[in-house]
């Protein structure tokens, strides 16, 4: 017993027992009062077994005959009877919570919330906050960032197979089916950076399909929102000028969109702000330099069979992409 | 006891002459030939322990990979085509083919009192099947086109535009061939039930292993359709370009889930409910008593059989259904607790009221106890819609069906082998070395599968092949690997074990436990007629309740194949029918139809042009021979045997 209490107290904290929002606190709510519950229960039937064995133990060598009295049978038939009695009790309890707690996780709406959009790629999350106009649209990759205590509905969909969106602390997970348009919500009350994955096998990296969700104030995170509205700043030096050119005339314009320029392509994320985001390669790599630069020479090393393909650039080239990249902001 | 002695001390001549109308031809093509459930359920066990050997070798590969962060043992492609092999063995090649196949086609007929399966032809046909079943899925992974895309092979991941080459259409098929073995064994095994058992085996002293066997059965026989259809269309969207699951074009990707899981959870109990049929048989010979509460427990065992075909949908809780259709779900899921809980209260109630012989294979069935207990009881959280948001498919469920099919199968499995194995070799294992076994595994087994709750718990997705240090996952994963390597000294332990025992073990006569089902009532191992005198029965456990001068049977001819068939419920005997013998054509046909199976994988027309040899095969088997001269309709006699 000790020995499992010693194990929860290893260190991480992306955990379903440590909710961040009030879907998470809920489901918590009801994995502990499930857990209690079962907990007696599981004791309750060890010590039955343990004692009816006891009780019965007969040390002999040979094999023992039959007993043909049945006069405990009586007893024991009450006994079963009440037990599967409590069981069913203990069931319907249980159902009950369930449904309870269900509807919680399901009931939290808003009259005018902030839709995002989830679009499963393998293997990396499309973000987008739509408008109506389109000139008012974010799209962004891998970082989703919401404003603290506000219901957020996700409308989730998939591009290629299924995935399935998953943040423990925040609210358990949705699958993203392709040819399924589907919506839940969910909500965040503590500021802070919080670790989700695919849990849906995709194929050969769904081991390396993070996402993060980055829950801020409201107004961090409508400055954020506006800094992501804008097309990408013009190269401000001659490396990063060099640098787009050679982001234009290679490989990189064949699957990635930048704004303002003419980079328009949406089979990869979205590079426009790559540098506002915290981690690349579905938070697989860190936003550095040098992991970016490994990155874009091999991605077959990091991540072995995904889509993209290693680049083979110029020492003086891969410097100056680099550099026009960071300027991303 | 009565009836066992006279059988024993059995008359020289009568033995001859039965021996030389049941025995099965010796030699090369012998083995082939052979059609007599012993020797096919045999081969079940045997072929399903080495998968599970394989299976085992896979798992151990698996986690090695995940011991530490980052780590190289093996790359993603290896990786994903280990743990779909690794799970899909389990299941199809050893899971099924071993707790129902292996101990039904053995152990039906004896514990009926019949000298052969119903349909034995079919049913040699169902091991060969398998087999290469079993042979495609492994030399696929060999030939490094092991099936990649999990053991349910989800669309569209599975499907033409994601996994190209051979895999999927490798499992696909290997589907199929498991689920015709299974389906035909599930007809012989039924019918074998239904239609052999000894006079006065009523349904209502039906031993509790034949019920769970009839009831697994009839479960096959409706859940393996739906797999069977599944694995079908994937084939064909890959093949020859249906479009059942392609959602560009209106097909639909839940529509395999709902396929896949109508057959997958019945699967669950097909699995687990001969794991409880070995515990109700284990229990009352070890308490030296009749199980309480019989009508529960049977009934229990049918309501599961019912139930576990409307719970599936607890399989897709994450596809976000309507919340009112998933409790639907939830309110299933949990009702399938109370035949399970009640079975367990009168499994202690008669342990309770009994005096409990704790011997080697009652080790295993208190293990089983406190084993499956928390994989049911996790189970229970996994019926609840939002815990199972949570955890499902993370390492949570991966400890809990661990739980429930190592706890539910597994455990009595071995039970069952201690059990058993002195009926199938005539000798004793070892005691000593299965308690050391027991230990080794059962420490073993929690640490590698108690850890992954946690693990779960802590955001581990299944099937990822490797983690980041910062996920702080290392610690948890090097424990649970290290929990195998005490599981796979446990399994060697066994192994010594049995080819000690196997050459050395104490011979173990007819009945070294003092069991009271049919098939102690015979030499071990069986004679090739099974029974010399064909047994009747006076009460559920037939040795415990026979009369001092029980009746036999008498009337059957002894120098043709002969079996008496009796009515369903009453077991009253109705006519003779002389049995097929062994045949070549049930092993054609079996090659017959692998070439067209195999054949399509490759390309649509190997049905049609296999479908060619599987006709000739077929025309062989079916060919008439005619019959031995024998009254059909002339009700067998019964007679008074003279004890001693």
């Amino acid at each position: 017993m000790s020995a499992i209490f010693i194990l929860a107290g290893l260190p991480g904290d992306h955990r379903v027992l440590q909710p961040a929002g009030p879907q998470g606190a809920n489901i918590e709510w009801l994995y502990w009062v499930v857990f209690w519950i079962l907990l007696v229960v599981y004791v309750l039937v060890v010590l039955g077994f343990t004692h009816a064995g006891k009780r019965a133990y007969t040390p002999a060598r040979g094999i023992l005959p039959i007993i043909k009295d049945r006069s405990g049978d009586r007893r024991a038939a009450w006994v079963v009877g009440i037990a599967v009695t409590l069981t069913v009790l203990t069931l319907f309890a249980v159902l009950f919570m369930t449904v309870i707690t269900g509807k919680k996780v399901e009931g939290l709406t808003s009259k005018n919330p902030i839709t995002i959009q989830v679009i499963g790629h393998q293997w990396w999350w499309e973000v987008i906050y739509p408008n109506s106009q389109p000139d008012q649209t974010v799209t962004t990759a891998n970082e989703i960032h919401l404003p603290v205590g506000k219901p957020v509905v996700i409308l989730t969909n998939s591009a290629d197979v299924i995935h399935s969106f998953w943040a423990p602390n925040v609210n358990g997970k949705r699958d993203l089916l392709p040819g399924y348009s589907s919506a839940f919500w969910m909500q965040v009350d503590q500021p802070g950076t919080y670790h989700g994955q695919c849990a849906e096998f995709c194929g050969l990296q769904h081991a390396h399909m993070g996402f993060s969700i980055v829950a801020e104030s409201e107004d961090q995170f409508r400055a954020w929102k506006e800094q992501q509205l804008k097309p990408a700043p013009e190269p401000s030096s001659p490396g990063a000028g060099h640098g787009r050119e050679v982001f234009l005339t290679h490989a990189c314009v064949m699957c990635h969109t930048i704004r303002g320029t003419d980079a328009g392509s949406r089979m990869g994320p979205d590079l426009t702000h790559l540098a506002s985001r915290n981690m690349i390669a579905a938070e697989t790599l860190p936003n550095t330099r040098g992991a970016l630069a490994g990155w874009i020479i091999d991605p077959q090393r990091i991540k072995p069979g995904n889509h993209m393909a290693p680049n083979l650039l110029e020492p003086g080239d891969l410097e100056d992409l680099l550099t026009y990249l960071e300027t991303l902001q | 006891m009565a009836i066992s002695e006279p059988i024993i001390a059995a008359p020289a001549h009568r033995d001859q002459q039965l021996s030389r109308t049941w025995g099965q031809p010796p030699g090369f093509w012998g083995w082939f030939k052979n059609v007599h459930h012993t020797a096919i359920g045999i081969r079940y066990m045997v072929t399903s322990f080495i998968f599970f050997l394989l299976g085992g070798v896979l798992a151990g590969i698996l986690r090695w990979q995940l011991a530490r962060p980052e780590n190289n043992a093996v790359g993603p492609d290896l990786y994903n085509q280990i743990f779909t092999v690794h799970g899909s063995t389990m299941i199809f090649l050893f899971a099924v083919p071993m707790m129902f196949q292996g101990f039904g086609v053995y152990l039906v007929p004896l514990i009926c009192g019949a000298r052969n399966i119903a349909f034995p032809r079919l049913n040699a046909f169902s091991y060969y099947i398998y087999l290469v079943g079993g042979l495609l899925l492994w030399g696929g992974l060999l030939l490094n086109t092991g099936a990649d895309a999990g053991w349910f092979s989800y669309v569209p991941l599975s499907g033409p535009e994601f996994t190209a080459g051979k895999r999927s259409d490798i499992w696909a098929q290997m589907i199929t061939f498991t689920e015709v073995s299974a389906l035909a064994v599930a007809i012989c095994i039924a019918t074998t039930i239904l239609r052999h058992r000894a006079p006065g085996m009523t349904l209502n002293r039906m031993p509790i292993i034949l019920w769970e066997k009839l009831t697994i059965a009839i479960a096959v026989i409706f859940a393996m359709p739906a797999v069977m259809v599944v694995s079908s269309m994937l084939l064909m969207d890959r093949t020859i370009n249906t479009q059942f699951f392609n959602p560009s074009v209106g097909g639909d990707v839940l529509l395999y889930q709902h396929l896949f899981w109508f057959f997958g959870h019945p699967e669950v109990y097909i699995i687990f409910l001969p794991g409880t049929a070995i515990i109700s048989t284990l229990v009352p010979v070890f308490s030296r008593r009749h199980i309480f509460g019989y009508v529960p427990i049977v009934t229990s065992v049918v309501a599961t059989g019912f139930l576990g075909f409307s719970v599936w949908v607890h399989h897709m809780f994450a596809t976000g259904l309507p919340q009112m259709s998933e409790s639907f779900f939830t309110a299933a899921s949990l009702m399938i607790v109370i035949p399970t809980a009640t079975q367990f209260y009168c499994w202690m109630a008669t342990i309770w009221h009994g005096r409990l012989q704790f011997k080697l294979p009652m080790l295993w069935v208190f293990g089983f106890f406190f084993v499956f207990l928390i994989g049911g009881l996790s189970g229970v959280m996994l019926a609840s819609v939002p815990l199972d948001w949570q955890v499902h498919d993370t390492f949570f469920i991966v400890a809990h069906f661990h739980y429930v099919l190592i706890g539910g199968a597994l455990f009595p499995m071995f039970a069952g082998l201690y059990f058993w194995i002195p009926k199938f070799t005539g000798r004793m294992m070892d005691d000593h070395l299965g308690r050391i076994h027991f230990w080794l595994f059962f420490v073993g087994f929690n640490l590698t599968f108690f850890t992954m709750h946690f693990l779960g718990l802590r955001g581990m997705p299944r099937r990822v092949y490797t983690y980041t240090p910062e996920m702080h996952w290392g610690t948890l994963n090097l424990l649970s690997s290290v929990g195998v390597l005490f599981m796979t000294a446990g399994v060697l332990v066994f192994l010594v074990n049995f080819f000690r025992s196997k050459r050395y073990g104490k011979l173990a006569g007819a009945d070294p436990w003092g069991a009271g089902t049919l098939e102690w009532a015979t030499s071990s191992p069986p004679p090739a007629y099974n029974f010399l005198e064909l047994p009747t029965v006076n009460g559920r456990e037939a040795l415990w309740d026979a009369e001092p001068n029980q009746p036999i049977v008498g009337g059957i001819r002894e120098d043709i194949p002969e079996m008496l068939v009796t009515n369903s419920l009453d077991s009253e005997p109705q006519y003779k029918e002389e049995m097929p013998g062994p045949s070549i054509w049930p092993f054609l046909t079996s090659i017959a139809v692998s070439i067209a199976f195999i054949w399509s994988i490759f390309s649509p027309w190997g049905i049609a042009y296999g479908a060619i040899p599987v006709t000739i095969a077929l025309i062989g088997w079916l060919w008439p021979r005619g019959k031995s001269p024998t009254p059909r309709y002339d009700n067998p006699r019964m007679e008074k045997s003279w004890n001693g």
